[in-house]
């Protein structure tokens, strides 16, 4: 089988092969074709956005994506997210001597076609081998730069009483698919990541209103983190109500048996917009245009109560915080 | 309707509490025996809603909270043994030991293992031939019998590496202890609906036969939970000691059998120690003679003896539902899910960590 060896990484023939033959193959483009130390890009002055991630996902291989689909949905999105149009990615690769070529090529196909999906081009990388057992197959970072939009300001200090918080679809999709897969837990039903592109999503959101006060996406930590990032940043106090909140049925009854709460699982294409009401019809009904936003829905409020924390109003009409999540995630005994 | 919404139904809970509510009766002590109950009652906010004189109380059943100080302790010492796996249920991870925790050992380099099901270990000791691999066989009813089926399971493929540490308990004798002590007033339990699918309903007989209280089998979504109290309210008002089953979708009355055989199979009863309230006759299970080559605490001849922790921890009293978490100075301030000092702080499911997590004045 032809693996990468040490000498992929050793900056000789094999490496040049490697980026000639693989990542020449998916990523080239005019920018990355000159070969520079550095990517020559003309950008006047203009406002941009900066923004870097590592992806260490274990299984590399999951339902709905892998590891490389992530590394530049999870860039795009969060250049994206910041009112940002994404521009150009690099992309570095630290391999574990012995992963297998077959694999890296999809890996890297999977990249090419996210980026030509959301219109960046990937434009500097790096690779490096390790030693077997040094890392666990593949870890891939992205960096990211994205122009950030004119009468655009998006900011997560921005929520004030009054805005309605939007998500666009279900929640915990890609955590519990990486869970499950991880642990073989041979959960029945579909379990699939959500991992995907959001930019044309928030272009069209935008579009539709461009005075949205916040836009995060819900990465780890779920949405818990993120409201409770915007509560304290913004000084607000958000309530959620539970019987709003989408949640596909494997997702709940997975999370029911591990003991996990959907709300603290993570996503990989979801957002977490706050609009004022006035405007939040005409963005809901952009959004679900859109087949990211299919089934956005008004998730809560941020309220006049004074303090900043998150609450949730439950189905059975008790109230109950929304804290900060801390620590790992780990699945009860029983 | 899917099968959990149907259950997480807004009209029928709303009629369920205005059923509580129009039954008469003076200020009762109900106390949720389950950990996952305790969770659900705050994940879902069912105190706010409750009618003022129905006070609800949680009792020592999380697993991970009731297990001693001086188990995490000897588990820590095992774990960083020679040629040692550790395999053990993510809540066991973080609670502090004198000396650090599993999670501590695992980033100072010990091999731990978070595992779903003590079936994992089999594959992980097949793999790892030359290492031993130890398991922490913690939990009640609901988790003995898949220790029980490991073991006979490794016997089959002729496993010598794999070995538990036992601390498996189970629940009726602590509630025989809980409504024996004096301190407490309780007027009726919810009883686990996990549990009892194991064990059925017959050994919580006794609370109705000895002890003139009821107990309302029921399940874990909040429509179970709410409509098992309006059961035990009631019960309770018209003075009826009954055992309830509310849980028939799930629970029969003699439970599973086969999973009661193999822990038949494969244990000894034998007096327990429960953190926080000590010596528990007959309350724990420990491999019998047959199965003694698997007891970790044999094979590795170590002296356990049992002791919980001594630094200003409540515990004790929170689990016999004598104090709320509230009530303990270190409560929020020296004690929190990331630095827990005690256990009740660790498990997802011990009640200071609901309390922390879910519980604010709103
Ligand atoms: S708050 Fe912490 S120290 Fe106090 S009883 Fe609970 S676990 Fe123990």
């Amino acid at each position: 089988m032809n693996t990468i060896m040490l000498s992929h990484g050793s900056g000789g023939t094999q490496t040049n092969q490697l980026i000639n033959d693989l990542f020449f193959k998916y990523f080239s483009n005019d920018i990355l074709n000159q070969m520079n130390d550095a990517a020559q890009i003309n950008i006047d002055f203009k406002k941009l956005a900066f923004t870097t991630d590592s992806f260490v996902v274990n299984p590399i291989f999951f339902a709905g994506g892998n590891i490389g689909k992530l590394a530049v949905c999870g860039t795009v999105n969060d250049l994206s997210v910041s009112g940002a149009k994404p521009l150009y990615l690099t992309s570095a690769f630290i391999i574990e001597e012995g992963f297998s070529m077959a694999n890296l090529e999809i890996i890297v196909q999977s990249m090419a076609e996210e980026a030509k999906k959301s219109g960046v081009k990937i434009v500097a990388g790096d690779t490096k081998v390790v030693e077997k057992g040094n890392a666990d197959g593949l870890y891939i970072n992205t960096s990211g730069i994205g122009e950030i939009y004119k009468n655009v300001n998006i900011n997560c200090a921005n929520a004030l009483p009054g805005d309605v918080v939007i998500v666009n679809g279900t929640l915990g999709d890609h955590g519990m698919t990486i869970l499950c897969e991880r642990n073989n837990l041979g959960f029945e039903g579909d379990l699939t990541s959500d991992c995907a592109c959001l930019n044309t999503l928030v272009d069209c959101m935008l579009e539709a209103y461009n005075g949205i006060h916040v836009i995060r996406d819900a990465t780890r930590g779920g949405v818990a983190a993120v409201l409770n990032e915007i509560s304290d940043f913004s000084d607000v106090t958000i309530a959620l109500e539970e019987i709003l909140i989408p949640i596909k049925e494997e997702v709940k009854g997975a999370a029911e048996m591990l003991g996990l709460d959907p709300l603290y699982i993570a996503n990989e294409g979801k957002l977490c917009a706050l609009v004022p009401e006035a405007q939040a019809n005409q963005v809901l009904s952009a959004m679900r245009t859109h087949p990211l936003g299919a089934n956005a829905a008004i998730i809560g409020r941020v309220t006049e109560e004074l303090g900043h924390r998150v609450y949730m109003n439950t189905v059975v009409g008790g109230k109950r915080l929304v804290d900060m999540p801390s620590g790992i995630l780990l699945p009860r005994i029983c | 309707m899917k099968f959990v919404d149907e259950f997480r139904s807004n009209e029928y809970s709303k009629l369920l509490v205005e059923n509580l509510k129009s039954i008469t009766c003076n200020k009762i002590n109900i106390m949720e025996v389950c950990g996952s109950h305790t969770m659900a009652i705050f994940r879902y906010g069912i105190r706010d809603i409750l009618p003022p004189n129905v006070n609800l109380i949680s009792g020592p059943g999380c697993p991970v909270c009731v297990t001693p100080q001086s188990y995490i302790d000897t588990a820590l010492e095992l774990s960083s043994r020679k040629d040692v796996i550790m395999a053990s249920f993510g809540d066991m991870m973080k609670i502090p030991g004198r000396k650090g925790s599993l999670l501590k050992k695992k980033a100072e380099g010990a091999d731990i293992r978070i595992v779903y099901s003590p079936m994992d270990c089999l594959i992980i000791a097949q793999e790892n031939p030359s290492k031993q691999i130890i398991f922490l066989a913690v939990g009640f009813e609901t988790t003995a019998p898949m220790t029980a089926v490991t073991a006979i399971e490794a016997r089959k493929k002729g496993l010598s590496n794999l070995f538990f540490f036992t601390a498996h308990k189970i629940v009726p004798p602590v509630m025989e202890a809980l409504v024996n002590d004096p301190d407490l007033n309780l007027d009726g339990f919810l009883l686990p609906g996990n549990v009892c699918a194991i064990i059925g309903t017959e050994p919580f007989q006794f609370l109705s036969k000895n002890f003139m209280i009821p107990g309302v089998v029921t399940g874990f979504e909040p429509v179970d939970i709410l409509q098992g109290l309006v059961t035990l309210v009631s019960l309770i008002s018209q003075k009826d000691p009954r055992i309830s089953n509310d849980y028939k979708r799930i629970v029969r009355t003699d439970g599973n059998p086969k999973a009661r055989q193999y822990m038949d199979e494969a244990f000894n009863l034998v007096d327990s120690n429960w953190r926080g309230i000590g010596k528990v006759p007959k309350s724990g299970l420990e491999f019998n003679r047959e199965f003694e080559e698997f007891d970790a605490i044999k094979h590795f001849g170590i002296s356990y003896e049992a002791y919980d922790g001594g630094s200003g921890c409540r515990c004790g009293e929170i689990l016999k539902g004598k104090i709320k978490p509230t009530q303990c100075p270190l409560f929020k301030k020296l004690c929190t899910p990331e630095n827990p000092v005690g256990s009740c702080m660790v498990s997802s499911e011990g009640t200071c960590a609901a309390y922390f997590r879910y519980y604010k004045e709103l």
